[in-house]
C-alpha cells in the first residue's frame, strides 16, 4: 500500500476542542488536538478511560451530542474539506458513505426492532439511491463477507452473539465503501477468542478495499497488531505520536513509558508490574502546566508552571515533554497553544 | 404463538376466580337483608324467611359462592334485587355504551398523546416542551368529573353547542369523551416523552445517525417503534382505567353505561347487580390487558421469539 | 477495592469490626446523602413551588379553626344567604345551604389530607412489607404474595374501592381503608422490585456472611435502600388518594353531609350548575392545585432520588 499512498493526508485534526457543559460545569473532553492520517494508513488511538478517545471519535464524524457537548475549536479536515464547515445535509452524506464508524458495544449499537438485512440495506439506500432489492442483494453480500450466511438477514439482532453483532456492524459499515473507518474500541467488549477473529476480518477488509483507519482502543497489543501509527492521548491531548515501531521502541513520553511498564512482559521475570502512581485528572478541574505531571515521576518545578509544546524528536516522532524541549527545538514553538479557549488552567 | 395464547387465556382463570372471590366476600358485608329489601318493609316475617331459604342466603359462605360461580360461567350472574331483571342482560345492554366512550377517550389520548410527546421529546427545553409538559401536568391533576361539570357549565348551559348529558345523538358523546380522554393523553404525553428521551440516547441512534440516515427518519423509524414498546402497555391500561373509571364521568353526564348503573346499584343496595358489574369491568379490563401483552409481540422481535 | 464495593451505600459501614479508615470515610456519605437530595430539590423551581404550595395546605389544615368557626360558620345553615355569588364577605361565595365556600374549603383540607396521608401510610405498611418480603424470600411465598396482588391489581383501583366502601358504608374510616387497600399492590411491586435488585448486591451477602440476622438486613440495610421508589410513589399516592376520596365523595359513597369534603361539595352544587357556577368552581380548582402540588413534588423528588433518571 505505500506505492499508492497519497502524500496529501486524507485527514487531519488540527487544534480541535470540544467541552460538555453540563449544570454550569465545563468538562474539557478533548484539549488542541492535532492528529493526521493519509489513504490506506491505520492510526492507533491509544489512551485511559476518559482521555477523550470517543469524543473526537464523534467530533470527526460530526455527531458530538450538543447539548451537552460543543466544539469549541479547531478544524477536521477530510479529503480537503474542513468537515466541521460543511452543512447539516452535506454532512450526512459523509456519515455511513466516506467515514463510518463501529461502536464498542456491539450489543447495543444495533436497533432490537429492525432485521440486520434492513440495518444494513438501509445504509447503502442512503447512499446510494439503489432500489430497495438491489439494497437488500447487496446487504446480504455484506453479510457473507464478514462470515454470516446470507440466509440469516431476516434475522433480528437478539438472535446474534455479541461477535455475530460486531461482523454485522462491520458490515454496515463497510457497505458504502469508505475512505475512513473509525472503529472505537471494536473488540473490548468481546471474548478474547472472538476478538482476535473480528481483529483479522477488519485488517483483511480493509487492506481489502485500502480503507484508512483510526482505531481507538487502550489495548497496546491490539494496536501493535494493526497500526502503522500511533498517538497517544492522556487527559483529551495527544502526548506522544509517531511511527508504530518508533513509539514503542524508542519511547519518550514518561506517559507512555509508564503504559508500558503496566503491561507483563512474559520474556522478562519481573517481580510485580509498575503501575502509574495516581489517577486521571478531573477533567472538570484539569492541573496547570503539563497535565500528566502530577503524576510523572521525573516531573520538575517547571512542568506546574507551564505547558510542553510538541517536540519532534526523529522523523514523524513528537512527544510533549520539557525533557525533550531541553534537547531540541519545539515543533511548534511560535504556536501558543495553550490558555486560547481556557477559562482556567 | 397460538400455544402462548392459550396459556395467557389459561392463567386468566385463577385471577378471574380470585376477583370474583374478592368481590363476593367484600359484597357479603353489605348490611341489611336482601329478602326484606325485595318485598319491601311491610312483608311479613314468615314470606322473608321463605325468600331467604329460597335465595339460598341461609347456606354457608362457600356454598353461595360455588353457586354464584357455577352460575356466572353459564352468564348467570343472578337478578336484580330491585328490578327483577337479569343482571347479566342489564350489564350487555348497557356495556356497548360504556365501551364507545372507553374507546372514543383512548382514541383522543393517543392521538394527543403520542404527537405531542414525541415533539417534546425531540425539543427538549425548547418552548414547545415545556408548554406541553405543563399541559400534561394540569391534566394528570384535574378530577374529571370536574373537567367535566366545567365543560358542561361553559359548552352546554353557557354556550349550548351540546346537550348536558344523556344520550341522544352523536353530539352527546363529545364532551364525555373529551373527559375521560384528557387524563390519559396527559399520562400518555408524559409516558411518550420519557421513553423516547430514553430511546434516543441509545448506542443505536447513535448507529443510525452515523450511517447518515436523516433526523426525521431516525425519529420516525428508528426511535419510535422502540420507545412506543413502554407506551403500548399504559395506553392497554389507560383503556381498562378508562373502561372503570367511567363510574365518575358517566355519573357527570348522565351516561347510560355500566359505571352509572353501578353507582344507582350501590344506592339502591342491588348487590348482584353492584357485584355482576364488578366482575365483569374486571374481566375486561384483564382481558385488554391481555391483548396488549400479545400486541407486544408484533412490535418487539425479542418478545416474538419468546412466543414460539 | 472489594472492600468499598461491599459497603451498604445508605448504612455506609460493614457490620462488625469495621476498619477504622472505612467508617471515616463512610460516615459523612450518610449525613450528606439527604442532604443533597435536598440541596437538588432546592433548585428545582417546579417542586419548591409544590412544596410551598402543599405548606399552605397543611397550614390551612392546622390553623382551620382560627379561620372559620366549625359549628357555627362551615356547618351551619343560613338560608337568607344561599347560593350568593363571591363578594367582600364572602370571598368565594356561599352554597345552597347559604354556607361560606371559602371556609368550606379551608376546613376540607382536613379531612383530604388526612385520608391522603393515612391511607397511603397504611398501604406503605401492608404493600411495602408484603413485597419485603416476597422480594427477600423468593420462591413459593413469592408467587403466592405476588399472585394475590395480580388479583387485586385486575380490578381498577377505583372499582375496588368503591365496592368496598358500598359493602362496608360510607365513612372516613372504611373510605380510608378502602383506599389503602386498592393502592396496596403498587408498593407491593414498587418494593418488592427493588429488593431483588438489592438482595443480590455484595454488601447484603457481606452482612450476611459475618452472620447478621435476617431481621437485621431488612431493617437495616435492605428497607433504607427501597425509600427512594417508596417516598417518590408515596408523593404521587397522596396525590391519588385525594383525587379518589374526591371521586367516592362526589358519587356519595365518601364523605357525608354537612361535613365539608371537596369532592362532596362539587356534587352538591352540580344542581346549582346553571345559576350558581361558584359552588363547584372553586372545590375543583382547589382539588385540582392540590394534586399539582403534590405531582410536582413527586416529580422534583423522583429526579432529586435518582439524577440518572432525570430527563
Amino acid at each position: 500500500m505505500t506505492e499508492q499512498m497519497n502524500t496529501q493526508d486524507l485527514l487531519s485534526i488540527e487544534d480541535l476542542s470540544i467541552v460538555y457543559e453540563v449544570d454550569g460545569e465545563t468538562t474539557y473532553a478533548v484539549n488542541n488536538l492535532n492528529i493526521s492520517l493519509k489513504r490506506g494508513e491505520t492510526l492507533g488511538l491509544i489512551g485511559e478511560t476518559g482521555a477523550g478517545k470517543t469524543t473526537t471519535a464523534l467530533g470527526i464524524m460530526g455527531l458530538v451530542p450538543n447539548p451537552p457537548g460543543r466544539i469549541v475549536n479547531g478544524k477536521v479536515i477530510f479529503d480537503g474539506e474542513d468537515l466541521l464547515q460543511l452543512p447539516k445535509e452535506k454532512m450526512r452524506s459523509v456519515r455511513g458513505n466516506r467515514i463510518s464508524m463501529i461502536f464498542q458495544d456491539p450489543m447495543t449499537s444495533l436497533n432490537p426492532v429492525m432485521t440486520v438485512g434492513e440495518q444494513i440495506a438501509e445504509v447503502i439506500q442512503i447512499h446510494e439511491g439503489v432500489s430497495k432489492q438491489s439494497s437488500f442483494q447487496k446487504a446480504k453480500e455484506m453479510l457473507e463477507m464478514v462470515g454470516i450466511p446470507a440466509a440469516r438477514s431476516g434475522d433480528y439482532p437478539h438472535q446474534f452473539s455479541g461477535g455475530m453483532k460486531q461482523r454485522v456492524v462491520i458490515a454496515i459499515s463497510l457497505a458504502c465503501n469508505p475512505d475512513l473507518l473509525i472503529a472505537d474500541e471494536p473488540t473490548t467488549a468481546l471474548d478474547v477468542t472472538i476478538q482476535a477473529q473480528v481483529l483479522d476480518l477488519m485488517k483483511d477488509l480493509k487492506t481489502r478495499y485500502n480503507t484508512a483507519m483510526l482505531l481507538i482502543t487502550h489495548d497496546l497489543g491490539v494496536v501493535a497488531q494493526v497500526c502503522d501509527k500511533v498517538a497517544i492521548m492522556y487527559a483529551g491531548e495527544v502526548v506522544e505520536s509517531g511511527d508504530i515501531r518508533d513509539v514503542y521502541e524508542n519511547t519518550k513520553h514518561p506517559y507512555t513509558k509508564g503504559l508500558f511498564g503496566s503491561i507483563p512482559d512474559l520474556d522478562l521475570t519481573v517481580g510485580r508490574l509498575k503501575p502509574i502512581k495516581g489517577m486521571m485528572p478531573d477533567p472538570t478541574d484539569p492541573p496547570s502546566g503539563c497535565k500528566f505531571h502530577p503524576r510523572c515521576p521525573d516531573a520538575t518545578a517547571m512542568c506546574s508552571l507551564s505547558e510542553p509544546e510538541p517536540v519532534l524528536t526523529e522523523s514523524g516522532h513528537t512527544a510533549r515533554c520539557f525533557m525533550l524541549q531541553a534537547m531540541a527545538e519545539p515543533l511548534a514553538a511560535q504556536k501558543p497553544l495553550t490558555e486560547l479557549n481556557r477559562v482556567q488552567g | 404463538m397460538h400455544r402462548f395464547i392459550l396459556k395467557r387465556l389459561l392463567l386468566l382463570i385463577p385471577v378471574l376466580l380470585g376477583v370474583s372471590l374478592l368481590v363476593f366476600a367484600i359484597m357479603s358485608f353489605t348490611p341489611g337483608d336482601p329478602a326484606q329489601l325485595i318485598l319491601g318493609e311491610n312483608a311479613p316475617a314468615e314470606a322473608v324467611a321463605e325468600l331467604r331459604e329460597e335465595m339460598g342466603l341461609n347456606d354457608p359462605f362457600v356454598l353461595r359462592y360455588a353457586h354464584f360461580v357455577g352460575n356466572a360461567v353459564t352468564g348467570d350472574l343472578g337478578q336484580s334485587y330491585t328490578s327483577g331483571r337479569d343482571v347479566f342482560d342489564e350489564i350487555f345492554s348497557r356495556f356497548p355504551n360504556t365501551l364507545i366512550l372507553a374507546a372514543l377517550g383512548v382514541l383522543i389520548a393517543v392521538v394527543i398523546g403520542i404527537p405531542i410527546g414525541i415533539i417534546s421529546a425531540t425539543r427538549q427545553y425548547s418552548m414547545i416542551d415545556s408548554g406541553s409538559m405543563i399541559f400534561a401536568l394540569l391534566g394528570v391533576s384535574m378530577p374529571n368529573f370536574w373537567l367535566g361539570l366545567m365543560m358542561i357549565l361553559l359548552f352546554a348551559v353557557n354556550l349550548g353547542w351540546v346537550p348536558s348529558g344523556g344520550y341522544s345523538s352523536w353530539s352527546s358523546l363529545i364532551m364525555p369523551a373529551i373527559t375521560l380522554g384528557t387524563g390519559s393523553a396527559a399520562i400518555i404525553t408524559r409516558m411518550t416523552r420519557s421513553s423516547m428521551l430514553e430511546v434516543i440516547r441509545q448506542d443505536y441512534i447513535r448507529t443510525a445517525r452515523a450511517k447518515g440516515v436523516a433526523e426525521n427518519v431516525v425519529i420516525n423509524r428508528h426511535a419510535l417503534k422502540n420507545a412506543l414498546i413502554p407506551v403500548i402497555t399504559v395506553i392497554g391500561l389507560q383503556f381498562g382505567m378508562l373502561l372503570g373509571g367511567a363510574v365518575l364521568t358517566e355519573t357527570v353526564f348522565s351516561w347510560p353505561g355500566v359505571g352509572r348503573m353501578m353507582v344507582d346499584a350501590i344506592r339502591q343496595k342491588d348487590t348482584p347487580t353492584v357485584l355482576g358489574a364488578v366482575v365483569f369491568l374486571a374481566t375486561t379490563f384483564s382481558l385488554v390487558n391481555l391483548f396488549v401483552d400479545l400486541l407486544y409481540g408484533f412490535v418487539d422481535p425479542r418478545i416474538k421469539s419468546q412466543y414460539a | 477495592m472489594s472492600q468499598e464495593m461491599t459497603l451498604d451505600p445508605i448504612q455506609g459501614q460493614l457490620e462488625k469490626e469495621p476498619a477504622p479508615e472505612i467508617v471515616a470515610k463512610a460516615a459523612p456519605k450518610k449525613r450528606s446523602q439527604w442532604l443533597e437530595v435536598w440541596s437538588r430539590l432546592k433548585r428545582d423551581k417546579m417542586a419548591m413551588l409544590g412544596l410551598v404550595i402543599i405548606t399552605i395546605v397543611v397550614l390551612a389544615a392546622i390553623f382551620a379553626d382560627f379561620i372559620a368557626d366549625y359549628e357555627t360558620v362551615v356547618i351551619a345553615q343560613n338560608l337568607s344567604d344561599r347560593l350568593q355569588g363571591p363578594s367582600a364577605q364572602y370571598w368565594l361565595g356561599t352554597d345552597e345551604f347559604g354556607r361560606d365556600i371559602f371556609a368550606r374549603i379551608i376546613h376540607g383540607t382536613r379531612v383530604s389530607l388526612m385520608v391522603g396521608v393515612l391511607s397511603v401510610a397504611i398501604a406503605i405498611v401492608l404493600g411495602g412489607g408484603l413485597g419485603a418480603v416476597a422480594g427477600y424470600y423468593g420462591g413459593k411465598l413469592d408467587n403466592v404474595i405476588m399472585r394475590v396482588m395480580d388479583i387485586f391489581l385486575a380490578v381498577p383501583s377505583i372499582l375496588l374501592a368503591i365496592a368496598i366502601v358500598s359493602a362496608l358504608g360510607a365513612n372516613l374510616m372504611n373510605l380510608m381503608f378502602a383506599i389503602a387497600i386498592s393502592s396496596v399492590p403498587t408498593y407491593a411491586r414498587v418494593v418488592r422490585a427493588s429488593v431483588l435488585t438489592i438482595r443480590d448486591q455484595e454488601f447484603i451477602e457481606a452482612a450476611r456472611a459475618i452472620g447478621a440476622s435476617d431481621f437485621r438486613i431488612i431493617f437495616r440495610h435492605i428497607i433504607p435502600n427501597c425509600l427512594s421508589p417508596v417516598i417518590v410513589q408515596g408523593a404521587l399516592g397522596v396525590a391519588g388518594a385525594i383525587l379518589s376520596t374526591a371521586g367516592l365523595s362526589f358519587i356519595g359513597l365518601g364523605i357525608q353531609p354537612p361535613e365539608p369534603e371537596w369532592g362532596a361539595m362539587l356534587a352538591g352544587g352540580r344542581q346549582y350548575l346553571r345559576h350558581a357556577w361558584h359552588v363547584t368552581t372553586f372545590p375543583g380548582l382547589t382539588i385540582m392545585i392540590t394534586i399539582l402540588a403534590l405531582n410536582l413534588l413527586g416529580d422534583g423528588l423522583r429526579d432529586a432520588l435518582d439524577p440518572r433518571l432525570k430527563h
